[in-house]
């Protein structure tokens, strides 16, 4: 069983409204350590066999096309994150 | 004339989740159209001369908004329709399906203050020249309701400028931002006036006793009936 990993997250110079609401919680928690959050997006595709250069280009363009939106989002990895099995 | 405004057939989509599709058919009803009720998973469009993708929350805004339904057999065909001149409205929901099937630009992310927002809310028509505002004065206030959560309009500025020097941005907010859309904007027009997507909803302002309040008393207010009236008259000019 093989594993693509992709991240999403927002562009930059979009805001993020949720990262902006986390952020404001943290130092209610006693966590003042932290000036500014982002929040993303992390999918995990499974696939049958392996995580051959085919599969990685076929999910780097569902990555595109479909799993994020290329006006406010950026893809920021697609790994093969499948897990070697000792 | 009427027969022909009468003989004028709406589709008004249903996806998973759409929860405004009986308003909108009701809202063509009542502007003298007859509205003709399309699946998501069919693309068959049964002849009809122009879609409403209403509001609602399909598939439960999963990924983003609008992002799945943009796949649906329907929409192939309503992406066709409209390149070929077909007037499509996209109300809310039915807005987001439109950015994400790129037939406009830009994208709507959560509102700034993050609430859901639900209110009568005071519009500009910026552009009364497309087929779903020509009922309209340039630039006269309408009110009609306002209700989401995923409201912020959001594009480059590139592009902003853009829809604002080709007359593209067809409703602006008035009296006050509700949701921190770049310039005000409440909706928009691809460049040949067919497609016209915006947040508020003019589907609930159609029918004096159900809509917002407007000088003549509560819930009297009818702005709204205009997107329907304007549409049947761009058929029967076309």
């Amino acid at each position: 069983m093989g594993r693509v990993v992709v991240e999403v997250m927002p562009k930059p110079e979009i805001l993020d409204p949720q990262g902006k609401a986390v952020v404001g919680a943290l130092p209610r928690l006693g966590f003042t350590q932290f000036s500014g959050v982002r929040q993303g997006k992390r999918f995990e595709l499974e696939v049958d066999g392996e995580v051959t250069p085919e599969v990685l280009a076929a999910a780097r363009e569902a990555a595109t096309t479909v799993l994020s939106n290329p006006v406010i989002e950026d893809v920021v990895a697609v790994t093969d994150a499948t897990e070697v099995s000792a | 004339m009427p027969e022909t405004l009468a003989a004028a057939r709406i589709g008004v989509v249903t996806f998973p989740g759409t929860l405004d599709d009986r308003d909108a058919a009701r809202a063509v009803r009542l502007a003298g159209g007859e509205p003709v009720s399309l699946w998501h998973a069919d693309g068959d469009l049964q002849g009809v001369d122009a879609v409403v993708l209403p509001g609602g929350f399909s598939y439960g805004d999963y990924l983003r908004a609008g992002a799945i339904s943009r796949f649906a057999p329907a929409m192939d065909a309503i992406v066709d329709a409209a390149k070929g001149g077909m007037p499509v409205l996209g109300i809310c929901n039915g807005f987001q399906v439109l950015t994400e099937a790129h037939l406009l630009p830009g994208s709507m992310i959560k509102n700034d203050h993050l609430h859901f927002v639900c209110r009568e809310q005071v519009l500009s028509v910026e552009n009364a020249d497309t087929a779903w505002t020509n009922a309209y004065e340039q630039g006269q206030r309408i009110t009609i309701p306002l209700k989401n959560q995923d409201g912020q309009f959001v594009a480059d500025e590139r592009t902003l400028d853009e829809l604002e020097g080709e007359g593209r941005v067809a409703f602006r907010y008035q009296d006050g931002n509700p949701n921190g859309s770049r310039r005000d904007i409440a909706g928009i027009t691809n460049a040949r006036g067919n497609v016209v997507g915006l947040m508020p909803h003019p589907e609930h302002a159609v029918e004096a006793g159900f809509g917002p309040a407007d000088a003549t008393g509560p819930r009297a207010g009818t702005d709204g009936l205009g997107f329907f009236t304007s549409v049947l008259a761009s058929l029967v000019r076309a």
